[in-house]
């Protein structure tokens, strides 16, 4: 037995879980206990295999090996009731409440009260509503339309139906990221309140100082590992950035050919509508990557689509080569050689259902037409010089780009920027889901632009890639920019303390 | 020629022969005629509504536009005695403003299509009845538009010109959908209205532009039918036409959802609904029935499509399946 602290029998046991896909080990002989009336925070950077971990735990992933024990019965494997069965209850990250019913309704969708002629006993259901309300300090009744609640009466919403279902276990996955300060208090009594209840809570968090708070356990995940554990009087914000990072950096940096040249685009006190609190101040230079980290949620995403015309620009000014620049949609954004390669590549990146040939000229089909007419002949053409520069796998331009593996198709969303005359292109999560190869593809092909005078600017949670590729790294907590780092400066350590805050 | 196109045109072609066998005055000259007549004249809008539906769009306010608008340019023509193409002139302008309206309320005040155009539909055709307070709009007695009329219900080689305006409308609007830049804009815009306004494509524009073209071709439809029919009753003139022309989207391989279709498709989805029409007379099927005919082979059509879709797609799978595990196994 490893050094586990508590008393008794567990609650929950974990035992060597591993997760294997294709190429990847997203969990690898992971042991993690949980006791009655515990508060356990999991702390680790984006891609830890927090998720993972807790998506084994409620049965919606299948572990490659180990053992699962609840109380005494042992699993190889659980099924979603299952999970709900032993008193497994998720409150999670996106909060999964139906805003067109009442409380009660959401409290119990699926498992409604029926009258005996089969009808909903919506009586019924509000009575049973009410004690759980109160117990998690809810001043909101069974009756209100959720439509009507703020995010953190939602969040006790969810814990409060965690509770409906004689839940042992509430797993909370970053409860508090879109919570005020007092909410995020009132989150922290209702916390204490269910542990001395004897219910075991999962905190999953980037914010120290909330796990410094609540825990009174906390094991760190990194790569898919248990990185080590600190008991109640260890936990503090080093600690605790010590058990995140740590690893092996591979050596991915190519140093620029050229040295950079001068300001492409400047950001002068920049608001936009999602951090409508912070001001961004910034000189985007051509011929260098700068890296912009943070957490997922910092705000780092909207900042780059506001500059493309995707989402108002409140206040500030924006300086496109030494002349005040603002896209109020993306056609102005594109003509003024600002591109962005967009995170969602499904979503907004590529038209699947048309053909490779036509997602590259679909943002630029002037140039292969003629009198308004497209020409066949030079959009092929231009597919094709594409396909062989960035080394597309497809015999067949004209197949659908919903057939090509990830890192094709982000290929394909470059060709359509690559084509054209590009002065700054954004990246965001660029390699997301794409394996090796292609991602190493992609960073010699960031370097190609950055030496060929362009801006480039890569949005990446990925700590490997951010440290690895970039000139320069600007970290965003919170919408603000929280520092800047020279590669002198880099390391995981740095860029995680401008992300999570705190010192 | 798209492969479902291909055959649209064997099953318009079978049901003609089945026809044909049955009676043979299928064939007759007037009975072509006649329905080369009504494929012109159904088919004009027809094509307008394929626009829409291409934006994943709807317009309901077809039959009432119709309606109005044939009422206007009677009016103008038989009543005010303005000259016919300025008459002309004045109803496509009429219908353009229609359009622009449904376009900008439904990209600019984010209003779903459905209702909009629900709510032109009951305004235009209120507005035509309550102008004419329910009479019959008509030419006066003994007047005469001969060269209007010869462009309009005339025939040149036993072909109707409403026919022959139909391919003329036809081959523009396939350069238009197929060949053009905004024409490629309107796809992409049908397939992932967000990939293409992040690739740049004003998107508003393309949609606003799909309506104004349903419009336009629907005001000339209009002056087509009110010559054809030479008189225009308010109350039913126009009666359940965005109907048809949604049905002849449909059976000619558009989807309702947006961004597939093509003009040769929708032109044949309208020839196949006047030769059901037509089959319903020929054959000495009741013609209270010919609503059931109709939609029936809708039904029929759009189910086997959707099957024939449903295993292209698990073999698309299969091959992209197949390709990822080839590129997986070769040494990078």
């Amino acid at each position: 037995m490893t050094a586990t602290t508590g008393t008794g029998q567990p609650l929950l046991a974990l035992e060597n879980i591993s997760k294997v896909y294709p190429g990847v080990i997203a969990l690898s002989d992971v042991t993690l206990r949980v006791h009655h009336g515990e508060v356990l925070a999991l702390i680790g950077e984006n891609g830890a295999g927090k998720s993972t971990l807790m998506k084994v735990l409620g049965g919606v992933i299948e572990p490659s090996s180990g053992t699962i024990t609840i109380g005494d019965r042992h699993y190889d494997r659980l099924s979603v009731l299952e999970s709900q069965a032993a008193g497994i209850a998720f409150v999670h990250q996106e909060l999964n409440v139906f805003d067109n019913l009442d409380v009660a309704g959401n409290m119990f969708m699926g498992r409604e009260i029926r009258t005996r002629l089969g009808f909903m006993d919506i009586e019924a259901m509000r009575k049973a509503a009410r004690p759980l309300l109160r117990r998690v300090g809810a001043s909101f009744k069974p009756e209100t339309l959720v439509a009507n609640l703020s995010l953190a009466e939602r969040q006790l919403l969810e814990i409060a139906k965690a509770l409906s279902i004689d839940a042992r276990v509430v797993i909370m996955d970053e409860p508090t990221s879109s919570l005020t300060l007092s909410e995020t208090q009132t989150l922290m009594k209702v916390i204490a309140d269910l542990k001395s209840d004897g219910i075991a809570v999962i905190y999953i968090s980037h914010r120290l100082g909330e796990v410094e708070q609540c825990a009174d356990r906390v094991v760190g995940l990194r790569d898919g590992h248990v990185a080590g554990e600190l008991a109640k009087h260890e936990i503090n914000h080093d600690a605790m950035i010590r058990l995140m990072i740590g690893r092996d950096l591979k050596a991915l940096y190519t140093p620029p050919s050229v040295a950079s040249g001068g300001t492409v685009l400047s950001l002068k006190g920049i608001k936009n509508a999602v951090n409508p609190q912070s001001r961004v101040n910034l000189d985007i230079r051509a011929g260098e990557i700068l890296g912009v980290a943070g957490l997922v949620g910092a705000g780092r995403t909207e900042l780059a689509e506001a500059i493309f015309g995707i989402g108002d620009i409140l206040e500030g000014e924006l300086t496109l080569a030494g002349k005040t620049f603002r896209a109020r949609t993306p056609r102005e954004a594109i003509d003024a050689g600002i591109y962005l390669v967009p995170e969602d590549r499904k979503r907004t990146g590529l038209v699947l259902e048309s053909s490779i040939c036509e997602n590259i000229s679909l943002a630029d089909l002037g140039t292969v037409s003629r009198y308004g007419l497209v020409s066949q002949k030079a959009q092929l053409r231009r597919a094709l010089a594409q396909r062989d520069r960035l080394g597309i796998k497809a015999n067949d331009v004209m197949r659908n780009a919903a057939e090509l593996s990830g890192g094709n198709q982000q290929k394909v969303v470059l060709g359509k920027w690559l084509s054209m005359n590009p002065k700054l292109i954004f990246f965001d999560e660029p390699t997301r889901g794409i394996d090796v190869g292609a991602k190493s593809e992609i960073y010699k092909l960031m370097r190609g632009l950055a030496d060929a005078g362009v801006g480039v600017v890569m949005i990446s949670s990925d700590m490997e890639e951010v440290i690895g590729v970039s000139d320069r790294i600007v970290v965003l907590r919170e919408g603000r920019l929280s520092g800047e780092l020279q590669r002198a400066q880099f390391s995981e350590h740095n860029v995680l303390k401008l992300a999570v805050g705190g010192n | 020629m798209q492969k479902k196109d291909m055959w649209l045109a064997v099953l318009i072609l079978v049901v003609g022969a089945i026809v044909y066998m049955r009676n043979p005055l299928f064939i007759s000259p007037i009975n072509l005629g006649n329905t080369a007549n009504l494929i012109g004249l159904f088919g004009l809008f027809a094509i307008g509504q394929a626009f829409v539906i291409m934006t994943g769009g709807i317009d309901l306010s077809v039959g009432s536009m119709i309606a109005l608008l044939g009422v206007l340019f009677v009016e103008l023509v038989g009543r005010f005695g303005v000259p016919w193409p300025l008459a002309i002139l004045i109803t496509v302008m009429a219908g353009t403003v229609m359009g622009l309206a449904h376009g900008l309320l439904v990209t600019k005040l984010k209003m779903q299509p459905f209702v909009v155009t629900l709510c032109g539909l009951l305004i235009y055709r209120g507005v035509a009845r309550g102008y004419t307070g329910e009479a019959t709009a008509g030419f006066p007695f003994g007047a005469s538009f001969p060269e209007l009329e010869w462009l309009t219900v005339g025939r040149s080689f036993g072909v109707p010109h409403s026919f022959i305006a139909l391919i003329i409308v036809g081959i523009i609007t396939w350069f238009v959908l197929h060949r053009s830049v905004f024409g490629r804009h309107l796809y992409a815009v049908g397939k992932n209205e967000d990939a293409a306004r992040y690739s740049g494509v004003r998107t508003g524009l393309v949609i606003t532009s799909a309506y104004v073209i349903c419009a336009v071709l629907t005001s000339i439809a209009a002056i087509y039918f009110a010559m054809f029919t030479k008189s225009v009753q308010p109350s039913s003139h126009g009666n359940f036409y965005e109907l048809y022309a949604i049905a002849a989207a449909v059976l000619g391989g558009f989807s309702l959802r947006g961004g597939e279709g093509s003009i040769i498709g929708v032109i044949l989805g309208a020839v196949l609904i006047q030769q059901l029409q037509n089959l319903v007379n020929l054959l000495g099927i009741p013609s209270s029935l010919n609503f059931a005919v109709m939609g029936g082979v809708i039904l029929a059509g759009v189910l086997a499509d959707q099957q024939f879709n449903r295993y292209r797609e698990r073999q698309r799978a299969a091959r992209a399946l197949d390709a990822l595990n080839r590129e997986a196994a070769a040494p990078s």
